[in-house]
Order: structure tokens, then sequence, then C-alpha cells
């Protein structure tokens, strides 16, 4: 394992991953509040367009990000 | 119990049917005012307990969480954090989905702990059941310390126990969900003695948002900001902390209370759904038709009621003048009041028809997925996705484009929208162009099948939409925000419309835009009417006198007669001497003061430049069908000066690019005076919508003469 961490923004579509904590503080409040929590399960479903912004499932909740916010949200898979 | 009336707080996440219950409990007994001392709507009304006594309700900007995201969120912590005031609600009356609670208990446990008397509505019951799940309804009340209310808000299920429950008197919430961190309970405990605050967390909040603190005096802010600075406090410090602690509270909760979960299987039809809607591909055709549906649907179905309404007050007008013995007043009433209410009525079909569809986008769920597919396009310009819809309006009309932007959260990505859309082409710019276009531009083909005249319209409504979004972009650019832009947004579940939300949505914006910017069209319209039915000194009174002294040995039809007179008491009006006073301004434009007469009358709507061409050139009143008779009189005018043409290329291509840029539209700045509550923007966007068009005008004519 090396010292790099995943974020959501590099998920596929379809590929589903735990949420291990946030990177910017002031937005980790704003995922928290709508349902993304560290420990929970995370699905990329599927992006706009032009790649961004991006469908994610979470907490029975479905959300749309922008790609630069989703980067905050790390995850293990 | 006193016979004060109950006032209840009524709060909820986005999408938690909180708008229907809402409805549901208050009917048509609603009104929009304001919070005080900000620009934020509030929506009340009124709604009757079963022991007779009636409750206004007061219907909250929806939130996630007490840390508001948005000025409009902001006014939840403003109003529920303001305890023993007039304005405190004595109830909060929290909504939740019931097919997914989590993150409506994180609103509902900060709230409990604010400490005002709370009562829970499980909201979609219904789903729930469908979805599988179950709630030990008893254990939750008696857990959280509060009423608890299962009900459908969209078929009024559960609302008579619901209103029972909320006619009981009622004391602050038995628990406590959240106790305060070690590391605040210093300060919190300062605070509290010197302020007398009720309860620990509202303390809390006190220090965490001081911006929510309008209601208190100078001094006590002083104090809290004091406290906050020997503490070091500041904003959010420990928020993430506290909502990781309220979610694991909330999982305890849960597992104790839930009798069966459910698996989200019915969510599948709104993935489904998805796949098409929001295609790469399709999904932008499907709603490029929608939007093309609306356009059409706001100019189609929006002409005849128009025309009725046109007609209804026209003949008003004409009857009042034959039963009223004449005089100043009776004109006044006849030429100045009753036009000018006719003139705000004509807007309401458009308004309507708009918001019928807005109300359906919103509450099936799609807007929510044209945000998604335009945020990446329109970001770049500063617009949110949402604005797309009223751009799109604003080619028939910016009145109700301008209104739409209250869906836009962003303040800095919905104050551009308002500033750009009037430069989008509306229908009463059409009239204008069609009669100069056949002016100027010859009916020819080009390239064998593009007609001139069609390409040189479609130039100009081109030219306002570059307009549009080039404004934008520098707009974004200039206005600077503290206010972080994003798009962390739900893409709630499909559902059909409920129609009675969309006829309240229809009543709301009606009355809203009839009775706040009714007012402000009416007097502009009355000062208008004065400026070109006065003049001073006795060159008017004598008017009559005048032409038939001049028109002695010319054989006029009585027709003729009343048009010069009309023509000459317009050339001698006060519009007539600003017209000849504004000429110096607009020479290098190419206009003379004619012109100017018509820049200043049209300044009420734009299409009236076509009835005062036909008063100043005396044609007499014209309707559209008309515009042959304006087109051959302005051609044959003649450019004392030069000799040629009054009416050359050059003139004609300025007064195009003017009109496509001017503001000209009285009911647009007083729409986006009501929309922003106060006149700094609708000044600016007057100023800079003027300037460009001088400027472009300039432009286009020094270029071609």
């Amino acid at each position: 394992m090396s010292g790099y961490i995943k974020n959501v923004a590099e998920m596929r579509p379809g590929e589903v991953a735990i949420i291990s904590g946030f990177t910017d503080e002031q937005l980790s409040v704003k995922l928290m509040e709508m349902g993304c929590l560290p420990g929970a399960p995370v699905r990329f479903n599927f992006t706009a367009a032009f790649g961004d912004p991006i469908c994610i499932s979470v907490s029975g909740y479905e959300l749309s990000l922008r790609l630069e916010e989703a980067s905050t949200i790390s995850i293990i898979n | 119990m006193s016979s004060r009336k109950l006032k209840i707080a009524l709060v909820g996440n986005p999408n938690s049917g909180k708008s229907s219950l809402f409805n549901y409990l208050t009917g048509l007994n609603q009104k929009i005012g304001n919070f005080p001392g900000v620009t934020v709507e509030k929506k009340s009304g009124y709604c009757v307990l079963p022991d007779d006594t009636a409750a206004e309700i007061i219907d909250l900007p929806g939130t996630y969480s007490i840390y508001p995201r948005s000025l409009d969120e902001q006014i939840v912590a403003d109003v529920l954090l303001n305890h023993h005031s007039p304005t405190t609600p004595d109830k909060v009356l929290v909504i939740i989905d019931a097919t997914n609670v989590k993150r409506g208990f994180l609103l509902l446990s900060q709230i409990i702990d604010i400490g005002l008397p709370t009562i829970l509505a499980l909201n979609m019951m219904d789903l729930a059941a469908k979805a599988g799940i179950s709630y030990d309804l008893n254990a939750l009340s008696k857990k959280l310390g509060i009423p608890v209310v299962p009900i459908n808000a969209r078929n009024g299920i559960g609302l008579d126990e619901l209103k029972k429950i909320m006619s009981k008197p009622q004391g602050p919430p038995a628990n406590h969900i959240n106790a305060v961190w070690k590391e605040v309970e210093k300060p919190v405990k300062e605070l509290r003695a010197l302020l007398k605050v009720d309860n620990d967390y509202e303390a809390y909040q006190f220090l965490e948002q001081p911006k929510s603190l309008r209601f208190l005096t100078k001094e006590k802010q002083q104090v809290v900001e004091d406290i906050r600075a020997k503490y070091e406090f500041f904003p959010g410090k420990f928020q993430g902390a506290e909502t990781i602690q309220r979610y694991s509270y909330i999982q305890d909760l849960l597992n104790e209370v839930t009798l069966n979960a459910s698996d989200h299987s019915w969510k599948k039809n709104s993935t489904r759904l998805d796949r098409i809607l929001l295609h790469k591909v399709w999904g932008y055709v499907i709603f490029f038709s929608v939007l093309f549906l609306i356009f059409q649907s706001i100019f189609a179905w929006a002409e005849l009621p128009m025309d009725l309404i046109d007609s209804v007050f026209a003949e008003l007008s004409s009857y009042l003048i034959s039963v009223l013995p004449a005089g100043p007043l009776t004109s006044l009433l006849a030429e100045g009041i009753v036009p000018g209410i006719g003139g705000i009525m004509i807007f309401i079909p458009q308004i309507a028809i708009l918001f019928a569809f807005i109300s359906i986008l919103e509450e099936s769920g799609y807007m929510a997925r044209v945000v998604f597919m335009m945020d990446k396009v329109m970001r770049k310009f500063g617009l949110n996705g949402k604005s797309v819809v009223p751009l799109m309006s604003g080619v028939a009309c910016a009145i109700p484009a301008i209104m739409a932007t209250r869906t836009i959260d962003n303040w800095k990505e919905r104050t551009i929208t308002i500033m750009v859309t009037p430069l989008m082409s509306c229908s009463a710019r059409l009239p204008v162009f069609t009669i100069l276009i056949a002016l100027i531009v010859p009916n020819q083909k080009a390239l064998g099948f593009f007609n001139l005249q069609g390409l040189a319209l479609m130039g100009l409504y081109l030219l306002g939409f570059l307009a549009a979004i080039g404004s934008a972009w520098i707009m974004k650019l200039l206005i600077r925000v503290k206010e972080r832009s994003f798009l962390i947004m739900e893409l709630p579940t499909y559902r059909i419309p409920k129609w009675s939300n969309v006829g309240y949505t229809i009543v709301e914006k009606t009355k809203a835009f009839v009775f706040e910017a009714g007012k402000i069209i009416l007097a502009i319209s009355i000062i208008l009417w004065v400026l070109a039915s006065y003049g001073p000194g006795d060159s008017f009174q004598k008017a009559e006198a005048v032409v038939l002294e001049e028109s002695k040995n010319i054989r006029l039809t009585e027709e003729g007669l009343a048009d010069r007179i009309a023509a000459y008491k317009l050339e001698h009006s006060y519009a007539g001497i600003i017209g000849k006073a504004i000429e110096p301004i607009i020479k290098p434009l190419g206009y003379d003061w004619k012109i100017g007469i018509a820049l200043i009358t049209s300044f009420a709507a734009r299409e009236v430049f076509v009835g005062t061409m036909a008063t100043i050139y005396s044609i007499g009143s014209v309707s559209d069908s008309d515009a042959e008779t304006i087109q051959e009189r302005l051609k044959a005018e003649i450019n004392p000066e030069t000799g040629g043409a009054r009416f050359t290329p050059a003139v004609g291509f300025s007064l195009l690019v003017f009109y496509t840029f001017a503001m000209q539209c009285m009911s647009t700045i007083a729409i986006v005076y009501r929309e922003t509550k106060g006149w700094k923007w609708p000044l600016i966007q007057l100023t800079y919508m003027t300037a460009l068009a001088y400027l472009s005008a300039l432009f286009v004519y020094q270029l071609l003469s």
C-alpha cells in the first residue's frame, strides 16, 4: 500500500467504495449533511455529458457533485 | 390560554414534501411578505385548528441543517435562534421524508436542541410502507421527547391528527440530544450568564454563527464577539465533529426504533428514467425539446388571452371617455390609469404559463437534472445550470423569466442571470424589428433560399443572445463574493407532480407580480402619459387653432385633421420637448428629435415605438395590420440636412442595434426591483444596458454612414 489515497473523482461508473474521510474541511460538513458519511458505502453512478458533474449514491440518496468536489472525498476499496 | 395567535414555523429538508404540507394546512390563505432586514421572501398562511383557534404557519426555506449554506437558509437560523421576541415561533413543525430519514433527523436533532417546542411529521408513510420500511413511532416519540405524527402530505392523511397536536399546549423538548463539547462548556456558560440564553446549544449557536444574530442589540453582539475572540472561535470550528456525533446518535436511534428496513429497490424506477433523461445525447435532445415546448406555449397560448385583455381594457377606456364628462380627471382615468392597469394585466397569461411549466419541472424532480446537465457549460459564464430556463423564457418575455430566477440558490449566479436576461430579444421587440427591417433590408433571397429579411431578424436574436452570454462572463469577473459556488445537490426521486401545488405556484407568482411590480409599472405609465399628453405654455392649448390655421389651404378629411392635431400636440408636449432636448445626444447615432420622442415614450414598452412613430408622422392610430402604411410614410421621409431619405440603412441598423440592447421596458425594471428588493440592481442594469445600446448604435451608425 502506497501513501496515495484514492478519491471519488477517480472512480469508474458502477464502482462501489467506502468513504474514508475528506480533504476539504468546509466542504466536508456540507457533504456530511447531505449523507456522505465516513464509513458509508458510495457508488459512482454516471457522469454528465462532458464527464462533469457526476452522480453518486450514498446513504440511500442520489447526489450530484462537481469533479473538484468529488475529489475531496477520500475512499478505500 | 391567551387569545394570542399561535405561530408555527415549518421546517424541513428540500424535497421532503414541505410545500405540499404548507399548501394543505393553509389553502389559499397564503400571503407573501419579507423577513425584516433581508431580501428573503416570507411565505405564511393561516390554518384553523380543531379548537377553532387560527395558527399562523410560517414556511421556512428548505435546509439540511441549522448551519446555512445560502442567504435563504440563513433565515432558518435567524428565526429559530431568536427566542423571546414577538416573532419567535411558539412551535416548530419539522417534516421528514419517511422513506429515508437520516438526513432529516440531523436537522431535527439540531432543532430539538435549540429548545423550542417541536413536533415531528413523518411524511410519505405510504411510500415508506411500500418500500417495506416501518418504525416504532411510540418508541421514537419517547426517545426524542417530542410528539411524532405519521402523515401523507400529498393526500392529506394524518393531518387532522397533526392539527390536534399542533393545538395542544406543549413545552420545550424533554430531552437533549447532543451535549455541548467539553471545549466549549466554558464560553457557553459565560455567554449564558451574560446574555441569559435559554440553553447550552442555543448559546453555542450564538458563538458558531455570529452572522445570524442580527436580532441582538449592538452591545449584546459585542459580548458574543468578545467571548468568541477570547476562546478563539471561528465559523465551523466544531461543526464537522458535531455532525458526525449527531449521525452516530441517529444510527443508534434508528437501530432501536426501526422495525423493518428498506432495500431501496423502489428507487430503481428513478435510475432507469435517468438512463434516458440524462443520456449524453438523448438527455440534451429531450431537454431542448422541453425548452422549445415551454417557449412555444408562452408564445402561442398566451396570445389569445393577451389580445382579450388588451381589447377589454381598450374598450373600457373608450367607454369611460364616452360616459364621463370630458376633463383632465376623465382623461387621467381613461388614458392614464386604465391602460396602465391593462399594461400590468397583459403579463398574467405569460407568467401563469411559464410558472405552470417551471412548477411541473420542479415538482417532478426534473429541474435538478437540468442543473446536472447544464452545470459545466453555464458555470463558465458565471451562470447556474438553472439559468437556462430564464434565458430561454426571456425570448418570450423578460418579466416571467426574471421571476423564474427564484429557483437559483446561489446569490451571485442568480443576480447575473437577472442582469443579462433582458438582453435576450423578447416578443415586444418584434414589432419594432419587423418595421425597421422591412424599411431597410430588401425583401430578396440570398443564395437562392435565404430570405434576407429573415436572416437580419435571426441575426438580431443571435446578437441579443451573444450579448447576454458575454455580459454574464464579464459580470462573473466583476462581482466578487465570499460565497463559494458549489453544486452538491440531491437528484430527487422522480414523482408525478401534485397539480394543486402547481396551481398554488401560479396564483402566488401572479399575485406577487400584480401587487408588487404592478405598483411601479402603474406609477411610471402615469408619468409617461402625463409627459406625452401635457405641455408647457399655450402652444399646447392652442394646438387645434394652430393646426387649423396651418392647414387652411389644404383640403383634409376630418380624420386627417385629427391626426395632424395629435402630431402637433405630441411635438409640443413635455415628451416632445425632452425629445428635442436630447437631439444633440442622439444625433451621433443618426436620430432626430422625432425618433427622440419615440425613444422616450417607448420606455414604457418597446412596442410603443411603432405607435409613437405613427402619431408623430400623423398617420393616426394604427394597429399591426397598418404596418405597411407606416413603412411607406417612413420611407418617404426626407432628411432636411442631406436631402436624401431619413431612414437610411445606417439609421435603421443603428436603431435595430439600439433596441436589441436598450432596457426600454419599465415592467422589467419594476420586476428586477421586486426580485432584488432594492433600486441598486435595476439602476445598474438600466445604466449598463443603455450604455451598451448607445455605444453599439453609435458604432454601427458611424461605420455605415
